[in-house]
Formats: C-alpha cells, sequence, structure tokens
C-alpha cells in the first residue's frame, strides 16, 4: 500500500484500455450496481459471494465484484444468469475457468501445480516444531539440570531460612 | 540554484556515507579509537546533508520551480499547499529520498542516543547503517535523481495522483518508512554483534528500543493504509491482500517475532543465533517489499511508477544487503554459545511457540505473493492468490496464536506448568466462549466461523486485562497494595498488555465488519427514501460544487431514525481536472460502535444516482485498536530500563572480560 | 556438520527466491498477462447477428470451412483498435486472409461508419451488442485477436492489438500453413 500510480510499462497492453480500467478503478460506482442485482435475495447474496471470489481479467488485484470493468460487468451477469437456470457455485465456477483459465480464481485451485502453494507453509510449521522438539528434547538430555539462578538461590535462602 | 544545492549535498552526503561505512569497520578491527569516532560525527553529518537535499526538493515543490523535472511530473501550482508538500515523496524520486532521509536520521539518532553502547559495537552499527545508506544515495544519484533539471521549464506541472491528495496517503509513506527503514538500525546491530561474536542479554537490550520504535512505526503505517483504503476505495473493505500490502505485513510479522525473541535473548541468554536471525529477516524483508512496489514484478492497485532497471538495482542491493547479512548470520552464528536451558512448557517456550507461528504466517504471505511468479516463469501457468486463499490460509493459523498468547504471560521462565497458568484464565475463557455463542445465536447464525473469531477478540480483550489483574494482585490483595503494584509494574509490563488487548480490538472489528456488514446499494432519484438497519436515508439533492482542483458532485443523504433527523451524509464524486480522473469520496458517519458509511455513484436526474450505504460494525476499532497496539509499543519504549542502560545486577553478571570497555551506566542528559 | 548446514539454509532460500526474482525481470515477464485457456481448444460457439444490413448472421460453420480464419474482436471506441487496423486491411487485400470481425460492446451504426471511415477488412462481420460472445471467447477487453485452423481449433489467442511483428512472424506463416 504504497503511493498507486499508473504504471509506466506498456508492452504491449492496451494503453487505452488500461487507463481507462484504471481511472475506473478507484471509482466505486460502477461495481455491482442495482440493475445487475437478482431479485431473489438468496440467490444475490451467492451471486455476491461467488463475485467475489472471482478476478477481474483485466484490473490488477480486483474480483469482479469489485470492478468497473466491462469485462467484469458481463462476468457479473454471467454469474447471476448461471445462478438463475440453477447452477451450483462450483459449476459457475468451473464455467468461468473454461473461458479464463485459473487465472479467474482468486483462491488457487488445490492441484499438482499449485502443491507448495497449499502446503508451503504447513510443511514449514510442522518440520520446524519437529526440529524444536527434538532440539529441545536431545538438550535436555544432554545437558545436567541448570544450575540455579541467582533470583531462585535467594528465593531458596529464603524459603529454607523461614 | 537551490536543487543544485540539494543534489551537491547529496553528493556529499554519498562521500560522507562512504568514510562512515569503512573507517568506522577499520576502527574497530584494530582498536583505534580516533577512527571509531569518526562513525559519530559523520552520522551527523550525513543526516545534515541529506536534511539539505531534502529541504531543497521541498523548496522545489512548494514554490512550484517548473524547472524541476520531478516537480513538473508531480506537482501542480493549483495544488493546495499541504499536497504540494507531501507530494514530494508521492513519487518514485521524492521517496527514495524520504528513505535516504530517515536512514541517515535513524544513524544520526544511533550516533545521539547510543552514548551507552561499547566503542566497537557503535562503530560498527553506524559503519553498518552508513553502508546500507550509501546504496540508498547510490541509487538516488545513478538511477532517479530527483533534482533533474528541465528546459525550457513548462508553464505549469502535471498533478498530483488524486489518490495521494488525501490526509490518509499522504502521511500513510513517512510512517511506513520510519517502520521499514527503523528495522535497519536492527539490521545493523545484528551484523555488527556477528562481527563481534557476541550476543548477549546486553545486546539485546541495547537492540529493542530500535526494534519498538521500528515496530510501532510500521504498525501505525499499514493501519493508516488500510484506513486509507477503507474509505477511499468505497466499498468498505479494508485488507485487500494485494502484494503491497503483503509487502508491508511481511515485515510487520518478522518484526513483532524479533520483538518477542529478544525478550529471551535478554531475560535468558537464549534463543541467540535466531534472534539474529530475525533481525536480518525483518529488514530483508522490507527492502523485499520496496522491491516489490517498485520494479514492476507484479501487479498492485497501489504500485509506483514501475521499471525494471530500477528493479535491477534494487534487486542487487536487496541480494548484497540480505546475502551479506545471511551469510556472514551462517559463517558466524553457529559460534554464537547456546543459551540457557528450559522446559517446552516455559515461558521461553511459550515465545517459541510465538516465533514458530509468526513466522509460519509470513511464509504464507511470501508465498501467496510470490507463488504465480514462481509457477509463471516455471510453467507459463497463470494463477492468482487472492483474499479467499489467506482467508483460508493465514486467519486459521492466527488460532493457536491468540490462543497461546493469553497463556504465555502466566508461564514463568525455564519451566511452568500449564495448568495453573489455564485456571487463572478460566473468567476470560467462559468470556469469550459466552461472546461467541452470543454472537452465533443473536448477531449471525450463518457464519459460525466468524462468531469463533469474535469469541477469540474477545479472548484475547478480557484475558490481557485478566492477566494484568494478576500481576496487581486485584481483589487479592487490598487495594492500596494493588495500587503500589500497579505503581511498581514496569512500563514494558503494562505496553505488552495494551499492545495484546489492543490486538483483540482489531480481530473484534475486523471480524464484525467482514462478516455482519449491511449493504443497501440502490438508485434513488431526489426524494426517494431507503433504509439501512434502522435508519431512514432520503436522497435530498445532487450538486456540482467545486474544489480548489477539482469538481464534484456531491450528494446530501439525510439520515432519519424514528423519525427525528440523525445526521447528514454527504458523499462526493471529484473529477481531477487535470489528471482527468475520478475519487469517489466517501461520507462516514460514526459513533465509534459502528460506522454508517455512504458512497455516490453514477447517475443523472432522470435515472437517479446509484447511492451505496453500509453499516459497518465496530469498524472504528479495526484503526483504534492499531493505534492502540502502537500505543502499547510507545509505552514499552519508555520504560525505565531502556531509558537509563543496564540496571546495576545485570551489569555485574554480563560486563565480564571481552567486554570492550564502554560507558554502560546510567546517561546522564 | 548439519548444524552448520541450517545456518546456511537461509542463505539459500534467498538465492532461490533472488533467483527467480531476477529471472522475472531479466526474462521481461508481464505480470499483468493474464494468459489464455483457448489456443488448442475448439473455437466457442458462434451465434452473432451481422454487423452489416442485408449479411446473413454468422455461425459456426465459418469457423469449420477447412481453411484459417482470423476472428477479430474490436470496437469503434477502441483507440488501440486503430493502431492494427491497417494491418487487418493488408492481410484482407494483399494475403486474402478471411477475416471475422466482430463489434463488441458497439452500437451497430457506430461500427458501420467506423468501417466505413477506415476501410472494411472483414469478409464477414458480426455484432457482440452485449458481451455475451465475447465472454465464451475469453475475451477480457478489445482488441483481441484468434486464429483458428481449417478444423476450427484455436491455435493463437492475441490480447491486445496485434503488430507488425505478429503479422510477418505468426499470422502469415499460420495462414500459409494450412493452405
Amino acid at each position: 500500500m504504497i503511493a498507486p500510480a499508473i504504471p509506466d510499462r506498456v508492452g504491449r497492453r492496451w494503453v487505452a484500455l488500461a487507463m481507462a480500467v484504471l481511472m475506473l478503478a478507484t471509482s466505486p460506482s460502477v461495481a455491482v450496481e442495482p440493475s445487475e442485482m437478482l431479485k431473489d435475495p438468496a440467490l444475490e447474496a451467492r451471486a455476491r459471494a461467488i463475485g467475489q471470489a472471482l478476478r477481474c481479467v483485466v484490473c490488477q488485484n480486483q474480483s469482479i465484484d469489485d470492478s468497473a470493468a466491462e469485462v467484469a460487468r458481463d462476468m457479473r451477469r454471467a454469474v447471476r444468469e448461471r445462478l438463475a437456470a440453477g447452477d451450483s457455485n462450483n459449476q459457475v465456477f468451473d464455467y468461468m475457468v473454461a473461458r479464463y483459465g485459473d487465472y479467474v480464481l482468486l483462491k488457487p485451485p488445490f492441484k499438482a501445480g499449485t502443491l507448495l502453494l497449499w502446503l508451503g507453509a504447513p510443511l514449514v510449521l510442522l518440520v520446524a516444531s519437529a526440529a524444536i522438539l527434538v532440539a529441545v528434547r536431545q538438550r535436555r538430555v544432554a545437558a545436567p539440570p541448570p544450575p540455579l539462578s541467582e533470583r531462585e538461590r535467594e528465593r531458596l535462602r529464603s524459603l529454607l531460612g523461614g | 540554484m537551490i536543487p543544485e544545492l540539494g543534489h551537491f549535498a547529496l553528493i556529499l552526503a554519498l562521500v560522507v556515507a562512504l568514510v562512515q561505512g569503512t573507517l568506522p569497520l577499520v576502527g574497530a578491527a584494530k582498536g583505534d579509537d580516533r577512527l571509531m569516532a569518526l562513525g559519530s560525527t559523520a552520522a551527523l553529518t550525513q543526516a545534515l546533508l541529506v536534511l539539505i537535499a531534502f529541504a531543497a526538493l521541498t523548496q522545489a515543490y512548494v514554490t512550484s520551480d517548473f524547472s524541476v523535472v520531478n516537480v513538473v511530473a508531480n506537482s501542480h501550482s493549483a495544488k493546495p499547499l499541504v499536497y504540494k508538500i507531501t507530494g514530494v515523496w508521492g513519487n518514485h524520486e521524492g521517496s527514495m529520498l524520504l528513505w535516504a532521509l530517515i536512514l541517515a536520521l535513524f544513524g544520526a539518532a544511533v550516533a545521539i542516543f547510543g552514548a551507552n553502547l561499547p566503542d566497537t559495537l557503535r562503530a560498527r552499527v553506524l559503519a553498518i547503517q552508513a553502508l546500507i545508506g550509501t546504496g540508498f544515495l547510490a541509487f538516488l544519484l545513478f538511477t532517479s535523481n530527483p533534482f533533474e533539471r528541465l528546459s525550457p521549464a513548462p508553464p505549469d506541472g502535471n498533478g498530483l495522483n488524486p489518490l495521494l491528495q488525501d490526509p490518509g496517503l499522504a502521511f500513510h509513506p513517512p510512517l511506513l518508512y520510519l517502520g521499514y527503514v527503523g528495522f535497519s538500525v536492527t539490521y545493523a546491530f545484528a551484523i555488527a554483534a556477528l562481527l563481534e561474536g557476541r550476543v548477549d542479554p546486553a545486546w539485546a537490550r541495547w537492540v529493542r528500543p530500535w526494534t519498538l520504535a521500528a515496530w510501532c512505526f510500521l504498525t501505525l503505517g499499514i493501519a493508516l493504509g488500510s484506513w486509507w483504503a477503507y474509505y477511499i476505495l468505497g466499498w468498505g473493505g479494508f485488507w485487500f491482500w494485494d502484494p503491497v500490502e503483503n509487502a508491508s505485513l511481511m515485515p510487520w510479522l518478522a518484526g513483532t517475532a524479533l520483538l518477542h525473541s529478544a525478550i529471551v535473548v535478554e531475560k535468558r541468554d537464549a534463543l541467540k543465533s535466531w534472534t539474529v536471525l530475525l533481525a536480518i529477516l525483518a529488514f530483508s524483508l522490507s527492502l523485499l517489499g520496496t522491491f516489490l512496489v517498485r520494479s514492476g514484478v507484479l501487479t498492485s492497485v497501489h504500485a509506483f511508477a514501475q521499471d525494471p532497471a530500477r528493479g535491477l538495482y534494487i534487486l542487487g542491493f536487496l541480494i548484497a544487503v540480505t546475502g551479506g547479512g545471511l551469510a556472514l548470520y551462517a559463517w558466524r552464528a553457529p559460534k554464537l554459545s547456546p543459551g540457557g536451558l528450559f522446559q517446552p512448557v516455559s515461558r521461553e517456550g511459550a515465545l517459541i511457540l510465538n516465533n514458530l507461528l509468526l513466522c509460519t504466517l509470513a511464509v504464507t504471505v511470501l508465498l501467496g505473493t510470490l507463488y504465480p511468479l514462481f509457477l509463471d516463469l516455471l510453467t507459463g501457468n497463470k494463477v492468482s492468490v487472492g483474499p479467499p486463499f489467506f482467508n483460508a490460509t493465514f486467519v486459521p493459523l492466527c488460532a493457536p496464536l491468540f490462543a497461546a498468547l493469553c497463556v504465555g504471560p502466566f508461564l514463568g521462565w525455564k519451566r511452568a506448568e500449564l495448568w495453573p497458568a489455564l485456571t487463572q484464565l478460566r473468567l476470560a475463557f467462559f468470556v469469550s466462549v459466552a461472546a461467541a455463542v452470543v454472537a452465533a445465536a443473536v448477531v449471525d447464525s450463518r457464519s459460525t466461523l466468524a462468531a469463533v473469531a469474535f469469541g477469540f477478540g474477545v479472548w484475547l480483550i478480557v484475558g490481557s486485562i485478566v492477566e494484568f489483574a494478576s500481576r496487581i494482585r486485584l481483589a487479592r490483595v487490598p487495594w492500596p497494595e494493588s495500587l503500589r503494584r500497579l505503581r511498581a509494574t514496569p512500563r514494558a509490563a503494562i505496553g505488552m498488555t495494551i499492545a495484546h488487548g489492543a490486538l483483540g480490538f482489531v480481530v473484534l472489528g475486523s471480524v464484525a465488519t467482514g462478516a455482519w456488514h449491511l449493504e443497501v446499494i440502490e438508485t434513488l432519484k431526489p426524494g426517494e427514501k431507503t433504509h439501512i438497519a434502522g435508519y431512514d436515508v432520503t436522497l435530498q439533492r445532487v450538486e456540482n460544487v467545486q474544489g480548489p482542483n477539482y469538481v464534484a458532485e456531491r450528494a446530501t443523504l439525510a439520515v432519519t431514525t424514528g423519525g427525528r433527523p440523525f445526521t447528514t451524509l454527504q458523499p462526493e464524486r471529484r473529477l481531477f481536472v487535470v489528471q482527468r480522473r475520478q475519487i469517489a469520496e466517501t461520507a462516514i458517519q460514526t459513533n465509534l460502535l459502528r460506522d454508517l458509511y455512504a458512497t455516490l455513484g453514477e447517475g443523472d436526474p432522470n435515472t437517479g444516482w446509484v447511492i451505496r450505504l453500509y453499516l459497518n460494525p465496530l469498524a472504528p476499532w479495526i484503526w483504534l485498536g492499531a493505534a492502540l497496539c502502537a500505543l502499547g509499543g510507545f509505552v514499552s519504549l519508555s520504560d525505565r530500563r531502556l531509558r537509563i542502560g543496564a540496571p546495576t545486577r545485570f551489569r555485574a553478571r554480563t560486563a565480564g572480560p571481552g567486554m570492550t570497555g564502554g560507558t554502560r551506566g546510567p546517561r546522564s542528559a | 556438520m548439519t548444524r552448520r548446514l541450517l545456518f546456511l539454509l537461509p542463505l539459500a532460500s534467498l538465492a532461490l527466491m533472488a533467483g527467480f526474482l531476477a529471472w522475472s525481470l531479466m526474462a521481461g515477464r508481464d505480470p499483468a498477462a493474464i494468459g489464455s485457456v483457448m489456443v488448442g481448444r475448439p473455437a466457442p460457439r458462434l451465434d452473432l447477428r451481422a454487423l452489416r444490413d442485408g449479411d446473413k448472421p454468422l455461425t459456426d460453420a465459418l469457423l469449420r470451412s477447412g481453411k484459417p480464419v482470423i476472428v477479430n474482436f474490436f470496437a469503434s471506441w477502441c483507440t488501440p483498435c486503430l493502431a492494427e487496423h491497417p494491418l487487418f486491411t493488408r492481410l484482407a487485400q494483399r494475403d486474402g486472409a478471411v477475416i471475422v470481425g466482430i463489434a463488441w460492446k458497439n452500437k451497430p451504426e457506430e461500427a458501420r461508419a467506423w468501417l466505413a471511415k477506415l476501410g472494411d477488412p472483414y469478409l464477414y462481420a458480426g455484432l457482440d451488442f452485449d458481451g455475451k460472445t465475447g465472454l465464451d471467447w475469453g475475451l477480457s477487453g478489445v482488441p483481441e485477436t484468434y486464429l483458428i485452423d481449417g478444423t476450427g481449433i484455436v491455435r493463437y489467442h492475441f490480447r491486445g492489438p496485434v503488430t507488425e511483428k505478429d503479422v510477418t512472424d505468426v499470422i502469415i506463416p499460420f495462414l500459409k500453413a494450412k493452405q
């Protein structure tokens, strides 16, 4: 969260579209709009939840729910159409992945390519805990009991002395 | 003329930094007092020179000197004065100059407040600090010169990114940099300790104030950034797991771990090499954050103007600093003597658990941030890692951390019994379970997880209060005795209680806002009405207003409750004329228990305007909690033992042979 | 010895990470690139009304004619589309390429006026007014261009304007190879 600015890196991206997207990206007015919303509140709530888990493909780390981009609007509408047609949440996600790939999921699927992403941190936790336990145990066995600290000795004296 | 003066001061600063980065090191190795003493003089000189350079650039901004490229690119004469000043660091070059300035100021602070340090340690710390400074000053001068001139000077500038023309974001970078750069001192202490080959309780006590200060500023910086996102982005979110946010969270996590592990070094002379490693990592992660934001390797809403060439430089610098530090670590750390022994269930054990979990959290954030890049390079597959991933991985890991957080302070050093500690906390346990049950039953029966998380927030607050009450033996001994104990409680302990409890407020605010906010999105014409949580909201009018450098549409929303007027909300949509960018100005009414939050969307008189209303329960607690957390750090910073050096008993024990003679007694002044 | 190796672990992790970051910078990886899952798959459904009055609607049959087809999404409001337009005109006239143009989120009269002004390289032109077809094609914006072989399989997907280099390096060889 440092200073936002328009990246001056262009490559083969669409300058104009990117600018338009960036200009709109911070304007909240054009995310989910009343006209898009479903009548059925339960279905609309599902649509919102799904929308927050789908990435706007032309934005920078925004969900389609938060995005003003044209394609995000289309995707929101498609989500609602699929839901209205009776699709399950997973079917809607599959529908989007078939068109935009795993990229569109803000929570990457658990598969071979993302194994390390999902299991990396738990693995670190597991290995480190094991290493710490072993180290503590070894040192406890190898080393003589620690000598009393000054405070403890003092306390012992005061206890013995009554 | 003045810009040239600034440029010249910057060049001189680089020369001074080079001297400061080398001669004191030689002096420390040879035991040459004069060379070592050079460190302090050079540090003060360097700080003065960078300050002159910074003042020169500020002057160019304030007077709108459009012969300076940087001013043309990032300022405009019609901008309010305060944003002309904050505009100095609202761009790549200027913000790097701010980095260098803060770095030099921290160096000067070490020179001024480090009178109680042994001479060799101070000389080495200042030299390492200067070597880091050399890197940044060279970066500025050779790749990002803020004083570059332009001829002929254009009549006016391009203006500052409107998003930055906002009090929250204007002061977010300085705070963040105070945090990032503050960790450079910790890093310098770690490297100096490795060079000296000794890490002991005295060292831990010297490092502590710097770590604490850096941590407090970083906490405030992150909180300010999150608050900004909350009120500017317009949909009530406050943390988006964006790479740039993650970049600031990683050093914070490492710094928090460092604060805790350094306590073990200080009290028990254990965990030494681990603490040194954390000190190196906290600063390395700060540099990594800088790299990620400026190199363009990742996309982010918040990224700076990005440039791969600069990216390569920062990466090289990152490798030099981190790699150098870690190589020295691999070489010298194994020689550090192992510290005191302890049982798994003990204060040390609890702090190790804290470190283990905090570091796992940092690894989670690091993997999540960089994995898309790794996978793309290796396989060409594109994936996105966003909030749902972190909610599924980061958040569950917080549970054991929070659970253990309240128990730790009840455990004694070396060996302790778990059960007595837990029985002391039974009140906190029952209160938090009750809170979770009430939350689940009354507020929201759908999200059990939110209710559990809410219970954890309550646990942190009540657990901290119980810990403090037991410390002063409240209600167990007569009142005057408790009061006496309260007065005798070290500030560090008070600070800990505040910071731990404050974390509870952050949790409560985040959970309540995230899970239980209410939202109404409607198209209203003037005179039309909608409802949110007992409030009637009427759109009275939408009018055009003229700002200093923008034009805006402003809606006036009259809020009534039970028929009586309650408040008026005036959200705006501003169009910044120079940059042709639209920014939403949300209107927030808060009573510290909830925010009533309104934004104005697109529309016209015929179709009406899109109005979004949110009721965010406990939202203010997120930032109040974070501020309180930092306050806890500052209270701890004011602890007597950090102000006046080592207490006598400790000095007798640690100042053995091999300790180079430094004055370590109470400082006058 | 293993203890010493343990102390080298942080350095090794840094080397790994720094290696990736350097690789990313040197390779000029575009972090905004989103890739395409369309390549190698049968072209998505096509069922559009024609942009030009009197033309027949566009259907899947166009894409399975045995000849390679270029499908180009454009819009009259899109500035980068202006940049690539002459390349398509040349491809149609000089190389005889079959180009299907689809106006995306465009008022038909505006799209027609745009083509009237700049020249019309499209053998078939359709209108995707609501963006539904674009969504089926995994479109992220305009302009985007797909190369489809004679059997109806998508072989290339360009996001953003096609460049001169793309034409000589990819499009022309593609058209020649399949004829």
